[in-house]
């Protein structure tokens, strides 16, 4: 080893440690999470100033965790396709259209006793084909991932209100809507879901293989396909995963209202990638956790909740939002920027393009 | 324009330029007249395109004076060496694919000309310019993504004679010409010298400068080996001796003396094609041999070795490891069948640089490590550890990220992923670029010490004395085609360079 390439190192690893030691903190994603828990407590406290008692009581904390628990389920699918370098704008849609189709077949086709576990079956089984769908477009097309599922979005919400023909199927199903509407130990049945299908994305993005090749995708889709990853496959499975997330929040949506509705989940996709952004996860893909997402989707919900409190309108939180993406996906920014060092081409580099800086006629 | 005068008019001295673990430029020294055409010779790594990028103001050097024109300076960035009057044309055309001829030709300097907001007058002066090449035939409305290659050039040349060009920089530029095409760049040339202009000329072909150019500059390693010779007084051994000789001495691990034909053959490869890049390349590697592709940037070897690894499917031909036929593009296929390739563009292609160091390693074999899907973390770190330990990664540390290592450590880390896999074969391109000079020997032991362990290995490299020094058996690329293939042992440099150059050794 010679003395040049030590020096490199060396100064490589000086410059991790120089610096600002918060900004070092807020590089780590645990470091990342605490400012969550700083931006959540924030809104927390705004709320408890402005509304009291009836902001911080448990009820309206449940309420909360309730109302966050549909939405949470589908941005940590989100999380997984954004973090294997993609996108889904169809998650609403799919939503929709599942549960339209189950609980028309509920309704119409078996109308006298229905089993409830008809309802999942079919309910799960068209999110995952809808999914299926997304990821053989995007992975063999190759369809851009914001085409193929803008395209899923039209085509399967217009499908919804086909097959919905623009009524609401209200559901009586013994045993579903008694299960997803009720409690357990206190607690809505919604939020245990919720808080399942957290506990397992996070296994599965920082335990398993499936986890390890979803951030081996997103950041290097060359180098993951030169290690032997079979990408096209993986790319697959991320958006069959994401159909999966939506299969259950179509359930969960449709016990919680009782209907089957193809107005449901109408720009969830919004609402997901906006949480899954704020929770710290690079839309660029290669990056991201499952905890920010979750806490992405709590600060989202709080926020709707102060505002209902204050009795201010949905249009004035929806600019709140907007202003808090941007600022989240700022701070990232700036965060990001300092740590990638220079990838300055070595000497044998091919010439760049170096087209002169400036307007075009 | 000024007349022709033979002062100089760039004079660089002492230019270094330094990334990060390597320096590719040590001490360079140029001086440009006026109205002379100067070739820039020397091998792929000899830091010609970085010379390149610093006059062009892409790059700053880190040490060194720059005289432009009687005056010192310092070309900040690409729009002040414009303004200087300094034009390059780079191998790799800049120019915008949807924008027609004219749009082209005016791009970022349309708005500061008052008059040319009518298109029709700009139109009529792309016309002149054009004449003024050669190519009339070239319409101005032409969207500039629709012409050939060669035409493109064109349209580069007009851009740079649009502005005040005072010395024009040609990178290759008949790389992607014929002949005809040829004698009509060099037409122009000679114009443009004619009227004060200097000309850079970067070739590989030597019969080319032989023709065009008045004096040549020779770097090697980032030096300045020869400078100002004429080319009409230096004969081309002497030149091709610049360029090879040895300044820094490279120790390469000796061979085995043990006759390699006894092992079993690993890789077969017949008659593998990829159309329009490269046909009817056929070898075999047994295990324990080191075979070398040697060739320029460009003949093709690169993109033999990724369409061998399946990473693009070929046209033709069968790839057959241990005796079994592998399916066509299909790099999954090849990983299982225990090939490996530590691709060229080591940063973009070969690892996950925000990645764990242990992560980057068990990439391709993580089914190892896992029950049901879950990772078995403790055990992947304790191999991985193992592995840069055996490979003397340093800084250790398996937890660190990839990016913090310098290149050669970088490589040993995309070593240490095929051979935890259990690799048979494995495939180098351009093993030590960006690896630190002092850094290479000890991968050229890495390399012969995995052969000696009974791999079959395939290096690609366009340094011909690392194929030399390294590989058992050559084969020498050259457009495309293998052109020879001979015992390392048997050939020498001078040869080598020709074959790459020439195609064929000289008589």
């Amino acid at each position: 080893m010679s003395q040049d390439s030590a020096r490199v190192e060396q100064a490589a690893l000086e410059s991790d440690k120089e610096g600002n030691p918060v900004l070092a903190l807020m590089r780590t994603s645990v470091g990342r999470n605490a400012g969550l828990v700083v931006a959540l407590l924030l809104i927390v406290v705004v709320g408890v100033i402005t509304a009291g008692e009836q902001f911080a009581s448990v009820d309206n904390g449940l309420t909360i965790l309730r109302a966050a628990s549909v939405i949470g389920v589908v941005s940590i699918g989100m999380t997984f396709v954004i973090i294997g370098g993609g996108i889904d704008l169809s998650v609403g849609a799919i939503a929709a259209l599942a549960s339209v189709w189950s609980t028309t077949v509920a309704t119409q086709t078996m109308a006298e006793d229905t089993h409830w576990l008809v309802i999942v079956g079919v309910a799960m089984a068209v999110a995952l084909a809808c999914g299926l769908i997304n990821g053989l477009l995007v992975a063999y097309g190759p369809v851009a991932p914001f085409i193929a599922t803008l395209a899923m979005l039209a085509s399967a919400r217009g499908l919804a209100e086909i097959i919905a023909n623009r009524r609401t199927q209200i559901v009586r199903v013994d045993g579903f809507n008694d299960f997803l509407r009720g409690d357990f130990l206190g607690i809505s049945v919604l939020i245990w879901i919720f808080a399942l299908v957290s506990v397992v994305g996070w296994v599965v993005l920082n335990r398993t293989t499936f986890g390890r090749r979803t951030v081996a995708v997103g950041g290097n889709p060359e180098a993951a396909r030169l290690a032997g990853i079979n990408v096209k496959r993986h790319t697959v499975m991320l958006y069959v995963l994401v159909g999966f997330c939506c299969g259950i929040a179509a359930l969960m949506i449709t016990a919680r209202t009782t209907t089957g509705s193809s107005t449901h989940g109408v720009l969830w996709e919004l609402d997901a990638i906006g949480a899954v952004v704020i929770g710290g996860t690079l839309l660029t893909g290669g990056r991201g956790t499952v905890v920010g997402t979750v806490f992405g989707v709590l600060i989202f919900q709080t926020l709707f909740s102060v505002f209902v409190q204050n009795n201010l309108s949905s249009s004035a939180q929806q600019v709140a939002r907007g202003a808090i993406i941007v600022l989240a996906v700022l701070l990232q920014q700036r965060l990001a920027g300092s740590t990638r060092t220079s990838n300055t081409s070595t000497r044998a580099s091919a010439p760049g393009p170096t087209a002169p800086p400036t307007s075009v006629a | 324009m000024t007349g022709p005068d033979s002062t100089a008019l760039l004079q660089m001295t002492g230019i270094v330029k330094e990334f990060p673990g390597v320096r590719a430029l040590d001490g360079v020294d140029l001086d440009v007249r006026a109205g002379e055409v100067h070739c820039l010779l020397g091998q792929n790594g000899a830091g010609k395109s970085t010379l390149i990028k610093v006059l062009s103001g892409f790059h700053q050097p880190d040490a060194g004076t720059i005289v432009w024109n009687g005056e010192t300076t310092s070309f900040s960035t690409p729009a002040r060496a414009i303004e200087h009057g300094v034009a390059t044309i780079y191998q790799e055309l800049d120019l915008v694919p949807h924008l027609d001829v004219t749009e082209n030709i005016f791009l970022g300097h349309e708005v500061s000309r008052a008059g040319f907001s009518q298109r029709g007058q700009a139109r009529k002066r792309v016309r002149e310019l054009l004449a003024r090449l050669g190519h009339s035939e070239i319409s101005p409305t032409r969207i500039v993504g629709e012409l050939p290659p060669a035409k493109q050039q064109v349209v580069s040349m007009a851009r740079a004679l649009s502005r005040d060009t005072r010395m024009l920089v040609l990178d290759e530029p008949s790389a992607v010409l014929d002949q005809e095409e040829v004698k009509n760049l060099f037409r122009v040339i000679r114009d443009l010298t004619a009227e004060g202009v200097a000309v850079v000329y970067i070739s590989h072909r030597l019969e080319e400068i032989r023709e065009i150019g008045d004096r040549i500059t020779v770097l090697k390693d980032g030096r300045t080996v020869g400078t100002g010779l004429a080319v009409a007084d230096t004969p081309t051994p002497d030149l091709i001796k610049l360029m090879t000789g040895r300044s820094i001495e490279y120790v390469f691990p000796p061979r085995p003396d043990t006759a390699r034909t006894g092992g079993d053959v690993v890789l077969d490869v017949q008659d593998l094609a990829l159309a329009g890049v490269f046909s009817g390349v056929s070898l075999t590697v047994r295990a324990g041999e080191i075979i070398g592709l040697a060739g320029l940037v460009g003949a093709g070897r690169s993109e033999i070795v990724e369409t061998l690894y399946g990473a693009r499917k070929a046209t033709a031909g069968t790839v057959t490891v241990d005796g079994r036929r592998i399916r066509r593009g299909s790099v999954v296929s090849m990983v299982r069948a225990g090939v490996g390739l530590a691709p060229e563009e080591r940063k973009s292609q070969g690892l996950f640089l925000d990645e764990a160091v242990f992560r980057n390693i068990t990439m391709s074999s993580m089914g190892r490590f896992a029950r049901l899907g879950f990772l078995n973390r403790r055990e992947e770190r304790r191999r991985a550890a193992e592995l840069t330990r055996s490979l003397d990664v340093r800084p250790d540390g398996v937890t660190r990220a990839a990016r913090t290592l310098s290149g050669g450590n970088q490589q040993k880390v995309v070593l240490a992923r095929w051979l935890l896999r259990d690799c048979r074969v494995l495939l180098l391109d351009e093993p030590t670029r960006g690896v630190d000079v002092g850094a290479r020997s000890e991968i050229y032991q890495l390399i012969r010490s995995l052969a000696d362990r009974g791999l079959a290995v395939v290096v690609v490299s366009s340094e011909i004395e690392e194929v030399l020094g390294l590989a058992d058996r050559v084969l020498v690329v050259r457009e495309g085609v293998v052109v020879h293939q001979a015992p390392a042992t048997e050939l020498d440099e001078a040869t080598v360079l020709d074959l790459v150059m020439e195609g064929k050794v000289p008589a």
